[in-house]
């Protein structure tokens, strides 16, 4: 690891100030994959600002047929949360699954969607359920956030505070680990609303994205052979030593039958 | 160079490190509590678990300076008055090591999974519960063996 | 009867150190003035170095110095060496090319060593590493096995044409031939042996520590064979006279064979300290141990069997090509000729074996020795091809194996590939496996499996194998530059508690338990009065170490000698105490005594009288401590026969392993509890290689699965618990009548996994590691 500056923030207000003032600097909630990576120096920030101590960015409110899940609410927190379990089980499985407990320990939900690593579990959320993004200048739609692989719409002095998610009591996340990393080979995140589907998918692409065919499939029918005869792009599919994109492709349509038949 | 300062086992303990340094290699080489280990590089074998506040951490994956001011233990302090915690004991009962490499780390997750789950644990649970420990030796099977004797004494 | 002894559960002696963060690993140990060293390695496959310039790494902060190949050279250390020659075809030696501890004007893997930056902390090393100036002329490179002898293909080393080590024919080719013409039936399979990473879960680390004063270096090292590290690191890589070189291997966390071998870094931080005149550390990070350990397997195989109306194995000829890395490690060669054609009969009579072996040079790390070394690769293309004879046949997988056994009545049986069996009964432990896994029951169950989606398969795998490694008469024969004997010492205190010293190490295998049930056993001396210590070649007087299972079957005869030298040293000091002729001195339980009275004294007794010689007559030695060395008769041979079930998952390819069931032949079992434990841990290392690891270089020989992100390690969740059971035999060549056990289920289980896939998806093979997508594929193109 190459050295850094340290230091702890108590707010956010500090926490921008910090990161304006820094060459380099980066904010590290969980650091569970920062960390690691800067191990490897892969990355080698000139300021660390640990947001640890920013008390406002560790709470989760139900509220309007919404739950607002703070930056810096741990991945065991949002697993064990009653809020987030009477509101968006799917979402408190999700988190239970993330990394191993030790980890969900220590990651936050806010530093694994400012990473937005391809094979990342929570974007599939996001996107699925429609969750907005609150940071301390703005409020950025869940589709429009993650724009790449490892990109967000965030700017450099732009901090998330939480992510708002709407009620979703029918919903479900299929996951196909990894047999390594345990990361997502393949993640469904299927959400039944009143009028319609939506479908976040995750680990299949160099983004997470949403599975507008498989919507518009279950939209007509809402049943796991609804799924059989929709095509996706194999071409847009990861590939690698894992899982070929035709596999891949194959596993986002056997997860999203998963995911509709745990709605059902 | 910062200063940290944290309870570690009980004891009240100070450092100056440099910003970089991993818990891990603070308790090891600043401390030498050598009990923890480090098995990889990437969060995944669980060699280094310590509790940093009661639960279970990566020690490799978190600055000894985001351990400022909290509570660690680690395996060294575990047995109390010469006597083996009851997951200590568990798992020399039940032959749950055999280098002893990952050992530490296992203990230290499977208080963790205690905590977190009570003390009738079934197979499955405690399977699923290990993702983050690696062990080449034993095959799991005495582990998982290990954790649930050790999680029904721990219920005493 | 003695409690503690043969046959008794004992509770491990070494856990409440490991238990209470109090074991000693290497990287534990620290010394005064210590410095850290950081390896340069290569990030390309196949390059010459064109310049290196490390001045301005010498300057920066922390640095202590820099070292590369031409400073080694200067000094004249090294090459590293391999120590096990090998035939070829054309009568010459095996090709050895030179192995600079740290490279010479090239690099041939990536992760090989080119310079050591030695500096006070480790990231000041990491810091200055990045300052090392290196101009490299990258050249083409060869990873692939099969193609790597091919004509046309990059040339690694001048003087290995054609990539090539050695050509090893072994076995009466005409004859085979012949019977091949005749045979009825030939069932045919080309399979590959995937790579393996070996993953102790300790990373290897080295402490070099020279006393200026004394001349001594210690070398404080991750082995599993100190005192063959310091032979090697003497006689052949000159870096101290043995007796001026101390070699600790202290706890050690996991081998499997890894940490036999004398590696780069060893060699190199044992000469450094001197150089510097500090103590110098290096521990290897995971991703280096995925880089520069030896890896394991990588073959590619064509077999044939030749069968009569009967499904009878007339002949079986095999054609195998062998990875061996860049270099050639320590005993590389041996693996995929002695260890792996002479295992080829397995549990069967086929009267005629024939195999062809080309051993190849890559860009690749080195390969040699993992967990079971030469015969999970002979077993797993034995045992797959059986299934395929049984399906070309149309018999049950149980039943060809029934008909081709060696009968129990034919041991000692000499097969036809060198190895002669001293004892089995392998349909015992077939029949006892089948019954444990209730195999009749096993079509219900698939019904039932299939009324939920699944496809569930039942596999068996009937091994034999070759450890307790090994006769030094045969292995010498062979071409091995060590005899292969045990060494141990027995040395009662006057106090009357025990220390034994054995040349054998323990790396989680319980020796320290283990061997204390023999002693405890043949002298009758309570357990918690005896240590047992291994690891220090200042402290143990000689052994050859602790690979090929061969700690009990070997280090516990030369321990159980040594016991019969103190026994009857014991008679005479106590026929001289107790006033009687030492022929009626008898000798039960740990007491003395004088046949036909009441006159006894305990072996403790007779231990503090030996030190207290006082009216010792002329001819008796005072003391009681015993050394005794052991070279085996033979190999030993564990066999058992493996029954795995799984359920596959058709649509995503997923496989479960549902029951597992061992039955093994160890001979007599000292400590259960460990054998048992021995067995589980072994089952899932073969686990591992047949359904999840895989070390995978690309086209250009970048390792591409360099942690355990992406090197899929077994995992709790990826395996059941399992029912073990023994069907023993009494081996006659070994004095204690046990067998290895450390390596079985490496060996056993990988064809078992594998053959219960075949059998679940209907097809003809699959390769390993069998991955989702795999497993998927075959299940689509069934249909």
């Amino acid at each position: 690891m190459y050295n850094f500056s340290f230091e702890k923030v108590k707010s956010v207000e500090e926490a921008v100030t910090a990161i304006q003032k820094a060459e380099d600097g980066k904010f590290v909630a969980g650091g569970q994959t920062m960390l690691p990576t800067m191990k490897h120096r892969l990355a080698g920030p000139s300021n660390i600002i640990d947001l640890s101590g920013v008390e406002s960015l560790t709470e989760i409110k139900a509220h309007n047929e919404c739950v607002t899940i703070g930056a810096m609410v741990t991945h065991r927190s949002v697993a064990s949360s009653p809020e987030v379990l009477r509101d968006i089980p799917a979402l408190a499985k999700l988190a239970g699954n993330i990394g191993d407990p030790a980890v969900r320990n220590r990651g936050t939900i806010g530093g694994s969607i400012a990473n937005n690593d391809p094979a990342a579990d929570y974007p599939a959320a996001i996107i699925g359920l429609g969750a907005t993004v609150n940071t301390n200048k703005r409020e950025i739609s869940g589709d429009d956030f993650f724009t790449g692989m490892f990109e967000t719409a965030l700017e450099e002095d732009e901090l998330i505070t939480s992510i708002s998610f709407p009620v979703a009591n029918v919903a479900a996340y299929m996951k196909f680990e990894n047999p390594a990393s345990r990361y997502a080979i393949v993640g469904v995140f299927l959400v039944k609303l009143s009028d319609n589907v939506r479908v976040g998918v995750t680990g299949a692409t160099a983004c997470v994205h949403r599975g507008r065919r498989l919507e518009d499939a279950l939209n007509k029918n809402f049943s796991p052979a609804a799924i059989d005869p929709v095509e996706l792009s194999v071409e847009e599919m990861n590939s690698d030593i894992h899982a070929s994109a035709e596999y891949r492709a194959h596993l986002v349509k056997v997860m999203t039958k998963r995911a509709v038949e745990a709605c059902n | 160079m910062v200063n940290v300062s944290m309870s570690v086992n009980g004891k009240s303990v100070t450092g100056e490190v440099e910003e970089r340094t991993l818990l891990v290699q603070f308790l090891r080489e600043n401390l030498r509590l050598t009990g923890t280990h480090i098995g990889c590089d990437t969060s995944q074998c669980g060699a280094c678990v310590v509790h940093v506040d009661g639960v279970s951490v990566k020690s490799c994956t978190m600055l000894a300076v985001q351990a400022n001011s909290t509570e660690v233990t680690t395996i060294e302090g575990l047995a109390a008055n010469g006597d083996l915690h009851p997951m200590q004991q568990a798992f020399k009962d039940n032959h749950g090591l055999q280098c002893g490499f990952c050992t530490p780390g296992m203990v230290m997750s499977a208080i963790d999974i205690v905590n977190r789950n009570g003390n009738d644990l079934d197979e499955t649970t405690v399977r699923k519960e290990l993702e983050g420990n690696i062990c080449r030796c034993t095959g799991y099977h005495n582990i998982v063996k290990s954790i649930q004797a050790g999680a029904k004494s721990m219920g005493g | 009867m003695v409690d503690n002894g043969i046959g008794a559960s004992v509770l491990r002696k070494e856990d409440n150190r490991f238990l209470t963060g109090k074991g000693n690993y290497t990287d534990d140990v620290n010394v005064l003035g210590q410095t850290h060293a950081y390896f340069i390695r290569s990030p390309h496959a196949h390059a010459t170095i064109d310049r290196i310039d490390v001045s301005a790494a010498s300057a920066s902060e922390g640095v202590i110095a820099v070292f590369t190949g031409d400073d080694l050279e200067k000094d004249g250390i090294g090459p590293l060496i391999c120590g096990v020659n090998v035939t070829s075809d054309d009568g010459e030696p095996h090709r050895a090319p030179l192995h600079p501890a740290l490279a010479q004007g090239k690099v041939n893997y990536v992760g090989d060593h080119i310079a050591v930056v030695i500096a006070e902390t480790l990231a000041q090393a990491k810091d200055a590493a990045e300052k090392v100036e290196i101009d490299y002329g990258v050249l083409p490179a060869i990873a692939d096995t099969a193609t790597a002898a091919d004509n046309g293909q990059q040339q690694i080393h001048d003087v290995a044409p054609g990539n090539t080590c050695y050509n090893w024919p072994f076995g009466d080719k005409s004859a085979v031939e012949e019977a091949f013409e005749t045979a009825h039936k030939i069932s045919t399979l080309e399979l590959v042996n995937n790579r393996m990473v070996t993953n102790p879960m300790e990373p290897r680390a080295a402490l070099g520590d020279y006393n200026s004063g004394t001349e001594e270096i210690t070398l404080h090292v991750t082995t599993q064979n100190p005192h063959v590290h310091r032979l090697v690191l003497s006689a052949f890589n000159q870096l101290a006279p043995e007796h001026k070189l101390r070699v600790v291997g202290p706890d050690v966390g996991g081998g499997f064979g890894v940490k036999i071998f004398v590696y780069a870094e060893e060699l190199v931080v044992g000469w450094a300290c001197r150089k510097v005149n500090r103590p110098v550390k290096w521990t290897s990070d995971r991703t280096e141990a995925f880089m520069s350990d030896a890896h394991g397997r990588d073959h590619v195989a064509f077999a044939e069997m030749a069968m009569d109306e009967r499904g009878k194995f007339l002949a079986m000829r095999v054609n195998t090509t062998a990875n061996l890395g860049a270099y050639l490690s320590t005993f590389s060669t041996m693996v995929p000729s002695y260890l792996y054609a002479f295992l080829l009969a397995g549990q069967y009579s086929t009267p005629l074996i024939y195999s062809e072996v080309k051993a190849v040079f890559t860009n690749t790390a080195p390969v040699d020795a993992a967990r079971g070394a030469g015969r999970p690769e002979a077993t797993y293309l034995l045992e797959r091809l059986v299934d395929v004879c049984a399906e070309d046949i149309g018999l049950d997988p149980a039943e060809i194996r029934r008909r081709n056994f060696i009968p129990v009545d034919a041991f000692p049986y000499q097969t036809p590939v060198v190895q002669c069996y001293d004892s089995g009964d392998y349909p015992a432990a077939l029949e006892k496996a089948l019954s444990l896994a209730d195999y009749d029951g096993f079509s219900e169950r698939a019904k039932e499996a299939k009324s939920r989606g699944k496809r569930r398969g039942i596999g068996l795998s009937s091994y034999v194998e070759a450890c307790g490694i090994a006769p030094s008469a045969a292995v010498g024969q062979l071409g091995a530059g060590v005899g292969l004997w045990e060494s141990a010492q027995v040395r009662f205190n006057p106090t009357g508690n025990v220390q034994v010293f054995t040349g054998t190490h323990s790396h989680g295998q319980g020796h320290e338990t283990t061997f204390a049930q023999l002693i405890t056993e043949q002298l009758g001396v309570p357990l918690e009065n005896i240590e047992v210590i291994h690891g220090d070649t200042a402290k143990t007087q000689f052994g050859m170490g602790t690979y090929g299972s061969r700690s009990l079957a070997v280090g516990g005869v030369a321990i159980a000698k040594a016991c019969e030298k103190l026994i009857a040293k014991g008679k005479k000091i106590a026929a001289h105490a107790l006033e009687a002729a030492e022929g009626d001195i008898e000798f039960e339980e740990g007491n003395f005594s004088v046949a036909g009275t009441d006159k006894s004294m305990n072996i403790a007794e007779v231990a503090f009288n030996a030190y207290v010689p006082h009216s010792y007559p002329e001819g008796l030695e005072p003391g009681f401590d015993e050394n005794a060395f052991f070279d085996p008769l033979n190999f030993s041979f564990p066999a058992g026969t493996h029954v795995c079930e799984i359920e596959v998952d058709p649509e995503t390819g997923e496989v479960e392993i549902v029951k597992y069931s061992a039955v093994d032949d160890f001979g007599k079992l000292i400590n259960p509890m460990i054998v048992e434990g021995q067995v589980h841990g072994g089952i899932v290392h073969g686990v591992g290689q047949a359904l999840l690891e895989g070390c995978q270089y690309d086209a250009d020989g970048q390792l591409i699965t360099a942690s355990y992100m992406d090197y899929a390690m077994p995992r709790a969740d990826n395996v059941p618990s399992f029912d073990v059971d023994y069907a023993p035999t009494n081996p006659p060549d070994n004095p204690l009548g046990v067998k290895g056990c450390g390596e079985a289920g490496a060996i056993g289980a990988p064809p078992a996994v594998i053959n219960a896939i075949t059998n679940a998806l209907g097809i003809k093979h699959i390769d390993m590691p069998a991955t989702p997508e795999n497993v998927w594929r075959a299940a689509q193109s069934m249909g």
